[in-house]
């Protein structure tokens, strides 16, 4: 089965979900996330954050986008661009009570949707304040497969390798 | 897909929904269902500006959900002409009705006092906005966003004290760089108490097709950004016209009186670009990014102290407060510019109407006592901001007149032929041949945007049109634009959505409709919206044509009046009216 993010065209190296690609092969290749390289090129269109919901949940919203662009004092202000840090010891797993934030031996943390009772533990225990409960209660949380990137039209966003 | 109304009932204090899935059905959205609910909900032989006259906007089925259908339409009685009144604008305002799921708000009544509306979801308030009277619209946006919900995803709109005064083309500020301009919303959202609308939701749309619907996404968006279709919206921005419009003869200078200006370079987009511009955003879910924002520091000390103020500028507000007041100046323009933001007035009506003032002092028609001792003259900037202050007041009769638009002052005081009203609206800057003035005439807003006279104007200065052309091209654009404005879509993405695209597009969140369809639907719009035209007594055969238009030449040379009763006779039989 087609995955949905085959759909983007990758614009930059690494992009993928990777669910096709076996352990091993993971493990060797350093973990991969999504950076806000440029923030001060934003144009607060908000393209990324539909991209992020069209493609991982197949819907037009902004409450189910993992990115988030937030403005600052209105459109005269500066936007800030929020993404998932893709922390090495991340709280958001440490505050999550059912295991639905589970961190892999790569670093990469999967989020198990059906274990998820909307607490919100992790979007309290997240400073940045990248993560955030959908409509239904449960967590939106990036999984650095960069599908944004392609649909940022100003070269705000990049993947870059995470060092260890 | 939800097709809800809601309808908020000002008199009562009261809201509720209502699913109105028959409506959308026949009409698809946007312009097409706004004209119907007017139809609905304005009595024939209305005042626009009593409690009975209702405020309509919708959004269509394409909203939030593809890149560049970012507009809301609002429909409702225009104060200025007294006939449709109806106005476009883009922010956020879309996507928040979107996510709100609401797809059009009606506005019954008048509030006792003055009001605001918060809508969240489906909660309705009605608040207290006494103590934000008489506030500048730039500034109340400020203060809302502090006391209301929703940060990112919702939209404010607003008037200024031009609109609680009632002057007749008071805009609404949306999202503070976007705008209802035309035609006097303003002045509607005044006379019912109304002071802003702040719109968030929180629901999201599903498609029944999601591969299909990011397929064409897909396609659109890269059209969008990756194509020259929208760049000139882009780089530049409008304010590339300037320059274009000043070498084919075709800038408005000092009141029509001239077409070209000795200082359009100085005034120019390339110069706005290169010395003033800092940054530029967009709509909510537009990649272009066209909103173009200049940066205006002074110096108010010796010591290194500076204001600045971030402007938004384009094209048609660069030709009201600019060419056609003669002023040369980038500062001059902003701040005059500014000076309608804050006030919450139309910038092209402003304009047209001191150019008009600027003229009728010169030539005796009014008196400096009139004017109260302003001295309204080309180029000076100081005395036509003390004259934006006395409109917006209604200092004295003089004023008062000009608060009402340009045609009725100049019904008072004289200087009809140099008056730049088409239809009781003051005219945008395009002084390029007969189609813009023909467009303008019949168009159903008077607006440059109704079918894009000038355009046909442009093309037949390069390769000549016949007059039945020029009217079938002006019929044609009437007709088509009917269907794209009920999608609600940015018109500088047009190019984009061809009939074969917004098929696609309409298609993958299940509406299907043939071009055939689509076609018999923009007809039947614009039939409808003349409907309305005519019985708030809009009569196109007597429609004046100010006399200065015959004066000045044009990008297409003298125009002759026969030649605009030639086309406004085929426009007629074609019509077949």
């Amino acid at each position: 089965m087609k995955n949905s993010q085959d759909l983007v065209e990758p614009s930059a190296p690494g992009i993928g979900t990777g669910e096709a690609e076996g352990e091993a092969e993971r493990a060797k290749r350093k973990r991969r996330r999504l950076k806000v390289a440029h923030p001060e090129r934003c144009i607060g269109c908000l393209s990324c954050m539909f991209a992020c919901s069209r493609i991982n949940t197949g819907r037009a919203s902004l409450a189910r986008s993992a990115i988030k662009v937030k403005t600052q004092g209105g459109l005269e202000g500066d936007f800030a661009v929020v993404v998932c840090h893709a922390c090495k010891d991340p709280p958001c797993v440490a505050a999550c009570p059912t295991g639905a934030l589970e961190q892999r031996e790569d670093g990469r943390v999967v989020f198990h949707r059906d274990l998820c009772e909307g607490c919100g533990a992790c979007a309290e225990a997240c400073l940045i304040r990248a993560i955030s409960l959908d409509a239904e209660g449960k967590a939106v949380k990036c999984k650095h497969c960069g599908a944004c990137i392609a649909f940022c039209p100003h070269g705000v966003l990049e993947m870059e390798e995470v060092e260890d | 897909m939800l097709r809800r109304v809601l309808y908020i009932d000002l008199d009562k204090g009261e809201s509720f929904v209502e699913e109105r899935r028959d409506l959308f059905e026949e009409w698809l959205g946007g312009t097409g269902v706004a004209t119907q609910l007017l139809l609905e909900e304005c009595p024939a032989g209305t005042d626009p500006l009593s409690p009975e006259a209702p405020i309509i906007f919708s959004i269509g089925p394409l909203n939030a959900l593809f890149p560049a259908m970012t507009k809301t339409v609002a429909t409702f009685k225009s104060p200025l002409t007294g006939e449709l009144g109806e106005s476009y604008a883009g922010g956020r305002l879309a996507m928040a009705m979107r996510f709100a799921s609401h797809e059009s708000i009606v506005i019954r009544g008048a509030a006792d006092r003055p009001c605001y509306i918060s809508i969240r979801d489906d909660d309705v308030q009605i608040k207290d906005a006494r103590s934000i009277w008489g506030i500048p619209a730039t500034v109340v946006g400020y203060i809302l966003r502090d006391v209301e919900t929703g940060v990112g995803r919702r939209s404010i709109i607003r008037i200024g004290p031009g609109g609680e005064r009632l002057v007749k083309y008071a805009g609404v500020v949306v999202d503070t760089y976007r705008h209802f301009g035309r035609l006097g919303l303003g002045a509607a959202f005044g006379s019912k108490n109304l002071k802003a609308i702040v719109v968030s939701g929180t629901e999201d749309v599903e498609v029944p097709d999601s591969k299909r619907y990011r397929e064409i996404y897909k396609r659109l968006y890269d059209t969008v950004v990756q194509t020259d279709v929208m760049e000139k919206y882009h780089d530049i921005g409008t304010p590339i016209n300037i320059n274009v419009l000043n070498q084919l003869k075709g800038l408005p200078t000092r009141n029509f009186q001239e077409s070209s200006f000795e200082g359009a370079e100085k005034i120019s987009g390339e110069v706005l670009a290169d010395d003033y511009l800092f940054r530029r955003v967009s709509c909510a879910h537009c990649p272009i990014g066209c909103i173009h924002i200049g940066m205006l520091k002074t110096s108010f000390s010796r010591d290194h102290e500076y204001e600045i103020r971030k402007i938004s500028y384009d094209f048609e507000l660069i030709y009201a407060l600019g060419s056609n007041l003669g002023v040369s100046s980038p500062e001059g323009v902003l701040e005059l510019i500014e000076a309608c933001e804050r006030q919450g007035i139309d910038a092209i009506s402003t304009g047209v109407v001191l150019a008009w003032a600027t003229e009728a002092l010169e030539r005796g028609l009014i008196t400096p006592e009139d004017a109260l001792s302003v001295n309204l003259q080309w180029n000076d900037v100081d005395e036509y901001l003390k004259a934006i202050d006395n409109i917006v007041k209604k200092q004295n009769e003089f004023y008062s007149a000009l608060a009402e638009g340009v045609e009725a002052a100049s019904e008072r005081y004289g200087g009809r032929e140099f008056a730049m009203a088409l239809g009781k609206n003051e005219v945008p800057g395009y002084h390029t041949g007969p189609a813009s003035i023909v467009g303008l005439t019949v168009g159903v807003r008077h607006s440059h945007l109704d079918n894009a006279g000038y355009s046909i104007d442009q093309r037949a200065a390069k390769k000549p049109l016949s007059p039945e052309e020029m009217v079938d091209a002006i019929i044609r654009e009437d007709d088509s634009r009917g269907v794209y404005n009920s999608l609600v879509g940015c018109l500088f993405a047009r190019a984009v959505y061809t009939t074969e695209n917004v098929i696609e597009a309409l298609g993958s969140v299940g509406i299907e409709k043939t071009e055939g369809e689509l076609e018999e639907l923009g007809r039947r719009i614009f039939d409808e919206k003349y409907r309305f035209k005519r019985r708030e007594g809009f009569d196109l055969e007597a429609a004046p044509v100010p006399r200065r238009f015959y004066e000045t030449v044009s990008a297409v040379g003298m125009i002759e009046p026969e030649t605009i009763e030639e086309m406004m006779k085929i426009y007629r039989r074609r019509r077949g009216w």
